[in-house]
């Protein structure tokens, strides 16, 4: 359906800059009007009468699903969001810099209602330059929401030399490969890079190749140079090395791919369970899958425990028809997901 | 079966409608007058053909509750208003930090109102504040006794709230309770989860029953006369819950009547007689005698879900209000 209210998600640990992107959304002239989820109330310098204070209370639901849970309060006031339905274009989520964006995620999908009027449209992380790497280290909140997301902004970026700069995204993309990055400065950015990106829509799962081919260094930096709030986080001493490539600790990502078709009896029952088993560890996964004898592509993606897929469109000719699907998260078992998904062909 | 039920008697002719321009949230009678709850901002009464349309919220209306004699709303605006039978308004209260103030309830006693993860009893020595773990997904008093139940994450608690000494009871469950009702007689306390699920206590001692079986989250509850049956939302058809016995549903299965194609999104039972009023997601309406199931049709299938049903106390009148806008009231 085409008129679900779409929903962004902003995280990004304390004092990275969530606000400042959150009053730049809301200040800019798009000509669209927002309703606003923020959790400390009197943040946001922006007159808006649909600012909605929120609790962040993250309920167990008690569907055998032992990872599986959803953010109550959202719940309850989507709902009643919906009562002024008409009178806002979009709703964006502030969460605490200590959230988890895996409940609140899991909320579209588990809540009907929710997910019959609402769409999550993407989780936005805003990252602090100077600050992530030790964050990375101290704060697991920090790399969850650094796996999690669609788009970071490496925010804060005049505060760090161009040499840390190229270390904190190897970091990102050790733990990420698949979001979209960009390097801002007073989170500036273009809107449009932020919103309105259908990242959880089946239709939109196009490319799963990792991002960072694709960038170019230089697009996205603003050269404006403010005064800037410093994170107040504690100091520590930095220990990074000359590494190009960083691997996670615990927090990693990988795709398969094969082109030989798979059969949907095997596929299936597969990738339940091991959603069932393994979903605490995988924090996202998505996939696009050519079955065999199906003249049309399958999509899938998945949070935890929580799968979503369908069929999205006939595969074109000329089209390579492989299936490939990607993996975030923590302590995955790699080999077992790889074996496992090469036995799924037909 | 087909939901259109061409060959059930009808009674749909007999429909007053009414356009309200606006969801109907709640419907409820102040002695035989209709008053249609929207979404937003207004009450609408309807007296002899006559629309009345009262603003009570700055904003969403986001619950309301009418103990015959009065309407309590509370809204996105921090109010909490009191709207009676003249159609004039009061403001009973307004929330310092301009919170929502998510849900009321009202007894003869007093009012009831909760935000954020405080519950508020307005009586007349003043106000009383009751802190809770989470916040409340749903308020009911006591048919007897000036006592609240409040629904919440991982149970319900009990306060009287006129003896500011006795402890809050919690009846423990896990999970989050929304809805919350107590049973005409008393004697039980019925909660609707955020799973497709009830859960139910009997209160002398606190015992547990689970009533599961729903295709979607409960959103609608009621108790047939004499408290002997509770009927619900949330599935194809109407699922009835024995209630006469001292045990209530313990160990014993739901009466399913009336099932459709579409779920059920309203019941009202009929105040007097063993019938319940039932309104479907795709705007249809039954009324069906819950011991066999002998339907009358009330309503064709419309555009909208039913999203408000209510009788008047004597039964003769049946209002309803859908997601889209229309309402109606029939008279039997």
């Amino acid at each position: 359906m085409t008129d679900k209210i779409p929903v962004t998600v902003l995280t990004g640990y304390l004092g990275a800059g969530k606000t400042t992107l959150l009053n730049r959304i809301l200040s800019e002239p798009h000509g669209q009007k927002y309703a606003v989820i923020v959790n400390e109330f009197g943040e946001i310098g922006i007159d808006n009468e649909l600012v909605v204070g929120a609790d962040e209370e993250v309920f167990e639901m008690n569907n055998g699903c032992i990872c599986c849970t959803v953010r109550g309060d959202l719940i309850r006031i989507i709902d009643g969001l919906m009562r002024r339905k008409g009178k806002f274009d979009a709703i964006i989520v502030e969460t605490t810099g200590l959230a988890d964006p895996a409940p609140v995620a899991q909320t579209f999908f588990v809540d009907e209602n929710v997910g019959k009027r609402a769409k999550l449209d993407a989780v936005v992380t805003v990252a602090d330059a100077k600050w992530l790497k030790d964050r990375l280290r101290d704060a697991p909140e920090a790399k969850n929401q650094i796996a999690f997301a669609d788009v970071i902004l490496i925010n804060k970026t005049d505060l760090v030399s161009d040499a840390d700069l190229r270390e904190v995204e190897a970091r990102i993309r050790g733990i990420n490969p698949y979001a979209k990055v960009h390097r801002t400065e007073r989170c500036a950015i273009a809107l449009s890079e932020v919103l309105g990106r259908n990242a959880f829509d089946l239709d939109r799962i196009l490319d799963i190749e990792p991002a960072f081919l694709e960038r170019e260094d230089g697009h996205d930096h603003h050269h404006d140079h403010h005064d800037h709030e410093h994170g107040h986080d504690h100091h520590h001493d930095h220990d990074h090395g000359g590494l190009k490539h960083y691997h996670d600790e615990d927090m990693q990502s990988f795709s398969l791919k094969t082109e030989k078709p798979l059969d949907p009896d095997k596929f299936f029952p597969w990738i339940q369970n091991l959603v069932a088993q393994e979903g605490q560890k995988i924090l996202r996964c998505k996939g696009i899958l050519s079955f065999k004898d199906d003249p049309e592509r399958f999509v899938f993606q998945g949070v935890h425990m929580i799968l979503d897929g369908d069929h999205q469109r006939p595969w074109k000719d000329g089209e390579e028809r492989a299936s490939r699907a990607v993996f975030i998260g923590r302590e995955m078992p790699e080999e077992m997901i790889r074996k496992g998904f090469s036995e799924c062909v037909a | 079966m087909t939901d259109t039920r061409s060959e059930t008697t009808s009674i749909a002719d007999r429909i007053r409608p009414l356009s309200v321009g606006a969801a109907v949230i709640a419907v409820h009678f102040l002695g035989d007058e209709p008053v249609f709850v929207l979404g937003e901002e207004s009450l609408v009464f309807w007296r002899d053909s006559e629309e009345r349309r009262v603003p009570v919220h700055g904003g969403a209306i986001l619950g309301s509750a009418s103990d015959g004699k009065r309407i309590l709303t509370g809204g996105d605006d921090g109010k909490v208003t009191v709207t009676g039978p003249d159609a004039r308004s009061e403001t009973v209260a307004t929330d310092a930090k301009r919170r929502w103030i998510d849900q009321v309830a009202l007894s003869p006693d007093g009012m009831a109102w909760s935000s954020g993860k405080q519950a508020y009893v307005r009586v007349p020595k003043g106000e009383r504040v009751l802190e809770l773990p989470s916040s409340p997904g749903g308020l009911a008093f006591a048919p007897k006794g000036f006592r609240l139940a409040i629904a919440h994450y991982n149970g319900a608690t009990l306060w009287f709230p006129n003896a500011p000494d006795a402890k809050p009871e919690t009846l423990e469950w896990k999970g989050s309770h929304l809805d919350v009702a107590f049973s005409p007689d008393g004697r039980f306390l019925v909660t609707a989860m955020q799973e497709p699920t009830l859960h139910g206590w009997r209160l002398v001692d606190g015992k547990h029953m689970r009533m599961s079986g729903y295709a979607t989250k409960v959103r609608s509850m009621t108790w047939g006369p004499g408290a002997k049956w509770l009927a619900t939302s949330g599935s194809t058809q109407l699922v009835v819950w024995p209630f006469g016995g001292k045990d209530g549903p313990m160990g014993k299965s739901p009466k399913v009547v009336s099932p459709s194609e579409h779920r059920i999104s309203a019941v009202a039972a009929h105040p007097k007689q063993e019938v319940c009023a039932i309104g479907y997601e795709d705007g249809m309406m039954l009324l069906t005698r819950v011991e066999d199931g002998a339907e009358i049709l009330a309503r064709a299938p419309g555009l909208s879900p039913i999203s408000a049903l209510a009788w008047n106390a004597t039964g003769t009148r049946l209002a309803f209000g859908t997601e889209n806008g229309e309402a109606g009231v029939i008279s039997l």
